[in-house]
């Protein structure tokens, strides 16, 4: 292994944009728990549809790539308020196993669907943001994937404000601390319930936008990414809103300086291992329980 | 569950095994194949049932012994040439090694639920990155296990019923096993320890030590079903081992049947593959994943409308017309 001071430079540039992405694909799942109690499975497959539209605007109907956030964000929304009440609202208070096999159910359901509508074949959008690269000294920062920091930055800084500052954002807390205490004060639960898996499927279809101008798009893409998403929420602690920020970035850095330093795909191994770790001594996340 | 298969109950179980032994002789060798595979997924579903429905610790990684089992025989068939029938002990104990080392992380640390759900996820994706990056076990690209010839010393059959016969085998023996434990001690401990763990606590079970004992026998029967499947196959590779797909079979067929009964991950099989099967041989060119569209929209349903799977539904229904008055319906009010 030829080992570098350049190398390690670069891993971390990468990691540290990479992981704003992790981090946006988590705090939608992390919300979720913190309200509902449930880890939706087939997050990364939401993510997934996200990608297929998006890469369907941009490849075929020639949209700039950043501009179908205003299409991914509301159909996002939607696939995820139509799937919670059709199939996930009816087993709310069922054991957490039902709910772990139907949202994995619905993760099987939307893969294979994809195989059967859009093939195996995996799908690349070359933009023009694609090849927008620039050196930062040694290290090459890829134009494309900084955007997607931002982008995630800025959404996750809109989504806190909102969680802070608006009626609905302040319902959504209430109800993650306490069901009850929330419906007492006149807190409308079950469209709570709605709006918070919404927003929470939402989220998805900004990264999705995001991230199409640098990475492709596949049916089975849900899996690597909702697997990250789960390692990120654990680590951050379920629920905890800045938890899932910092661990996105700590499991992007563990990612991409793990590639550099080990051969193969190992870093995989080192990430899995990280979040076994972390499930057995710490399962409340390195930042504790949850605080929204 | 505790009183339909009793003594007269029997007959229909004896009686699906006389007709078991009997097809091949009139049976085709597509429909053998489908045969085969039932017994198979209804025999590692049953092994999975052991840890994941009588002792309610649902794991969605036992891919990881699946692919323990066919990995370590037919490394060793492959490269010293040990037959898989001495093979899959070897990969069998070093899985029930591997199942109490994870038992034993995840229960001694309490973990359960979506956790422990979680974790056995992440170890057997662990997996699949580490058996791709290891290349003297064929990395990505697998192990194929050589055809030699007719050869029952091998685990090598000419025509399926060979196949047919030893899943059959290895079936009877796990449902015996499982009905047999269910019946013991420590059925009623798993069983104790899943309904109410505190409580199981509190009465003298030893909770931990019962929940790793599971672990251990769940992940050796699994193990010894990975090598069957390797065998079949002919083939294995870390993602079609290790991987997620796997682990959603072993286990959708027991939440179909019947979580921690005993017949519900046979009759999960018997129902579901078939049609999975015709499903895939008719729509496969056109529609590859047609089986895994089926299983998922099937796990949906049953979870919404039947959550106690087949064997559930009919044990509400005979208590219904024994009674011959409406039995209250579950709770299940919308949140």
């Amino acid at each position: 292994m030829i080992f570098s001071y350049e190398l390690l430079a670069q891993a971390i540039v990468t990691g540290i944009l990479i992981g704003g992405i992790f981090a946006l694909i988590s705090v939608g799942l992390s919300m979720i728990w913190g309200v509902m109690r449930i880890i939706n499975f087939a997050h990364g497959e939401f993510l997934m549809i996200g990608m297929y539209i998006a890469y369907f605007l941009t490849a075929k109907a020639g949209w700039d790539p950043y501009l179908t956030i205003f299409i991914t964000t509301p159909m996002l929304f939607l696939v995820g308020a139509l799937i919670f009440q059709s199939t996930i609202r009816p087993i709310l208070k069922d054991p957490s196993m039902n709910q772990i096999m139907l949202t994995l159910g619905l993760s099987l359901i939307l893969q294979n669907l994809a195989l059967v509508v859009f093939k195996a074949d995996v799908l690349t959008s070359s933009t023009a943001y694609t090849r927008m690269n620039f050196m930062l000294g040694p290290v090459v920062v890829r134009g494309s994937q900084l955007i997607a920091f931002v982008g995630s930055a800025l959404t996750a800084v809109f989504l806190y404000w909102f969680l802070q500052k608006t009626e609905s954002g302040r319902a959504i807390r209430a109800t993650a601390q306490n069901r009850e205490a929330a419906a007492l004060v006149g807190v409308n639960v079950r469209t709570t319930y709605l709006l918070a898996f919404g927003i929470g499927s939402a989220t998805l279809g900004v990264a999705a936008s995001l991230m199409i101008p640098f990475y492709y798009t596949s049916p089975t893409v849900g899996l690597f990414f909702g697997l990250i998403a789960y390692v990120v929420v654990v680590l951050g602690g379920l629920g905890n809103f800045i938890g899932a920020l910092v661990a996105g970035l700590i499991i992007g850095l563990t990612e991409s300086v793990g590639a550099a330093m080990l051969p193969g795909s190992l870093s995989r191994v080192l990430t899995y291992s990280l979040f076994v770790v972390v499930l057995l001594f710490r399962p409340q996340g390195i930042f504790g329980g949850k605080q929204q | 569950m505790k009183t339909v298969w009793t003594q007269k109950g029997f007959l229909i179980p004896a009686g699906a095994l006389l007709i078991a032994i009997l097809l091949p002789i009139f049976a085709s060798e597509y429909a053998l194949h489908i045969a085969v595979l039932v017994l198979l997924y209804a025999y590692l579903s049953t092994a999975w049932n052991v840890l994941g429905g009588y002792a309610g610790q649902h794991s969605l990684g036992h891919s990881l012994f699946l692919g323990i089992g066919a990995y370590t025989s037919t490394f060793l068939f492959t490269k010293i040439g040990l037959t898989p029938w001495v093979g899959m002990w070897i990969g069998a104990l070093l899985a029930g090694l591997v199942g109490w080392f994870v038992g034993y992380l995840c229960f001694r640390y309490g973990l359960k639920g979506p956790y422990f759900a979680l974790v056995t996820i992440a170890i057997a994706e662990a997996m699949v990155s580490l058996t791709n990056n290891i290349n003297f076990i064929g990395g990505a690209m697998g192990l194929e296990v050589k055809w030699l010839g007719n050869s029952p010393l091998l685990m090598q059959f000419e025509s399926k019923a060979g196949y047919y016969y030893i899943a059959l085998v290895m079936l009877v023996i796990a449902l015996w096993l499982v009905y047999w434990l269910s019946r013991q001690r420590f059925g009623y401990h798993l069983i104790a320890v899943r309904e109410n763990e505190d409580a199981a606590e509190a009465l003298g079970v030893d909770t931990l030590r019962v929940k790793i004992q599971a672990s251990i026998l769940s992940a050796f029967l699994t193990a010894l079903g990975g090598t069957f499947f390797a065998q079949y196959f002919t083939y294995i590779n870390p993602r079609n081992v290790f991987g997620e797909g796997p682990s959603i079979q072993i286990l959708l067929f027991a939440i179909v049947g019947g979580l921690g009964t005993v017949w519900g991950p046979a009759v999960g099989a018997l129902v579901l593959v078939p049609i999975a099967e015709l499903a895939r041989g008719w729509l496969g060119g056109s529609f590859a994943g047609a089986h895994l569209l089926l299983y998922g929209t099937v796990m949906v349903l049953v979870m919404l409308f039947m959550p106690k799977g087949i064997i559930g539904l009919y044990e509400s229904i005979r208590q219904r017309l024994k009674r011959g008055s409406s039995a209250p319906e579950e709770e299940r009010t919308p949140a």
